[in-house]
């Protein structure tokens, strides 16, 4: 295992100490595990929370600041926080008007947020939680855990986050947030396993030939595997996929996003092949971000997050950011 | 079974996690994210310094404490499922300086049905309830026997499809591959015996 790590016990909290060094927007406590923004909490403002296993970056971390999280909480590599991050999280953020947790549907994620929510209430805040569900290669029903959640995840926390900085309150923050989500859809392909610093080997063996379709972003396989092929099938795989669950029409907002080891240059191929399919349904991809947004480690591989727009959404995504990964209108 | 039967029955599950870390690991690098032995053995091991720390006079209080610790300190769906387990163990036996082997299997219920609740997850989706439900009524007889119906229900997971946790998401290809919560979950029942 060729890693830049120090040890590998050590990885999430020397990640923590250099985002610390690299952002003085942020305020880490390596410690505790829990990253703020350093100018604390906006007064009558709703807080937003978000967390889960490290190894995505830059979600969630790179997503504190104005515009987007008022906390992050990482955990260990591909495992939920607990819930006193969460807890402290919640308190550290709470300014007043409640505070909004965004949660991945993974069970992980799942209950020990919800073990954090049910000891913040005991205690008096004001929490509600919004699951993240978008992706469509998970069956969705009652013999399931349900879909994941995966690149939608920075949708919400985007545009939600747009809404608590106008100052909505809590219910219209957390319905804001499940709209974006039920909008959203995401299919992901990976070209080859990722590598948890702790196990040492790939979580799992492909061919030089082969993909898997239909992956997590924790290094899982897929739903299947099938060959390899040109980038053009691929996205055409892939979009067909979320077309067949939620037709595109009207403007689209598109993330074409790099599993950690995927050149840029080949992500802006697949985006030129998203943008032709798109037009071919009668839909426009008005707003798009190409790059490493919500990352498995060193998993080459891709994946793409559609969400369908209306004047609303697209005035929220374009709200003004100021984050590590994201950074526009200010 | 006095405080220092359980405190013998952590510190032999603490050892068996560690012993059997890369093992966990592996068959969740099969069907889930490699991390199962590393997250337990994490756990656990805090759970030593705890109740090293802590000088725990009761069963209850050595079973509560594991149960918080794990839930503080593993993460994952695995910190607050065996963080319940664990934690409903103490509540149910009470405040008492000596527990029955009777009053363990009743408490072993409740801590299944907290589980169950929990998790959502019923017998034969492929999970640690696998293990864990089949083991109880054997305990009211012999740890040997729920040892036993432990192992077989985690052995017993191999055919089936993953209907909960990070296993389901991968389908019809969960199939033929023992389930790591389940053979952890063996592990700790298997460990009363050597308490």
């Amino acid at each position: 295992m060729k890693k830049l790590i120090n040890a590998v016990g050590d990885v999430v909290p020397d990640t923590l100490r250099g985002m610390a060094a690299a952002h003085p927007s942020l305020r880490v406590d390596v410690g505790n595990r829990i990253v703020l923004r350093a100018a604390g909490p906006t007064p009558g403002k709703v807080g937003l929370v978000s967390g889960g296993g490290s190894g995505h970056e830059p979600l969630h971390a790179g997503f504190v600041g104005y515009g987007m999280l008022d906390a992050a909480c990482p955990g260990e590599v591909f495992t939920s926080p607990v819930p006193d991050q969460v807890i402290e999280a919640t308190k550290a953020v709470d300014g007043g008007a409640g505070v909004l947790h965004i949660v991945k549907n993974y069970t992980g994620d799942v209950l020990n947020f919800e073990m954090a929510a049910e000891l913040c209430a005991e205690e008096g805040a004001h929490v509600v939680s919004v699951l993240v569900d978008d992706d469509v290669a998970v069956q969705d029903s009652t013999y399931t855990a349900g879909r994941r959640g995966t690149g939608a995840t920075l949708f919400v926390e985007k545009m939600a986050g747009a809404l608590a900085e106008q100052g909505a309150p809590l219910e219209a923050v957390a319905s804001m947030a499940r709209t974006v989500d039920a909008r959203s859809r995401s299919f992901g392909v990976a070209f080859s396993a990722c590598t948890v610093p702790a196990a040492g080997k790939p979580t799992f063996d492909l061919g030089p030939t082969e993909i898997e379709l239909g992956i997590g972003i924790h290094g899982e396989p897929g739903r299947s595997r099938d060959r390899h092929r040109e980038a053009r099938e691929l996205v055409r795989l892939a979009m067909d996929a979320l077309n067949a669950d939620l037709p595109f029409s009207g403007d689209v907002l598109v993330m074409v996003n790099g599993m950690g080891a995927t050149p840029l240059m080949e992500l802006y191929v697949a985006y030129g092949e998203v943008d032709a399919y798109l037009r071919e349904k009668g839909a426009t991809a008005t707003r798009c971000l190409v790059g490493d947004y919500v990352t498995s480690l060193d998993m080459a591989g891709f994946s793409i997050t559609t969400c369908l727009l209306d004047a609303e959404l697209t005035s929220l995504w374009d709200h003004p950011v100021e984050t590590p990964g994201l950074r526009w209108g200010r | 079974m006095d405080t220092a039967f359980f405190l013998r029955w952590i510190a032999v599950v603490t050892e068996r996690v560690r012993a059997e870390r890369d093992h966990l690991t592996d068959l969740d690098r099969a069907i889930g994210d490699a991390d199962h032995g590393v997250n337990l053995d994490r756990g656990f091991t805090a759970v030593e310094e705890a109740l090293a720390g802590r000088s725990p006079e009761t069963p209850a209080d050595v079973l509560t404490t594991t149960g918080t610790t794990l839930i503080r300190k593993v993460g994952g769906a695995s910190g607050p499922l065996y963080g319940t387990l664990f934690r409903t163990l103490g509540r149910s036996v009470g405040d008492v300086a000596e527990v029955s082997r009777e009053a363990l299997a009743e408490a072993f219920a409740q801590g299944l049905a907290a589980v169950m609740k929990l998790g959502s997850a019923q017998e034969g989706d492929k999970t640690m309830i696998d293990a864990l439900a089949p083991a109880i009524p054997e305990m009211r007889t012999s740890f040997d026997a729920a040892a036993r119906a432990a192992l077989d229900g985690a052995r017993a997971t191999t055919p089936l499809l993953a209907r909960k946790g990070r296993a389901s998401y991968l389908g019809e290809r969960s199939i033929g591959h023992q389930d790591p919560g389940a053979t952890s979950m063996a592990i700790v029942i298997d460990a009363l015996r050597a308490a």
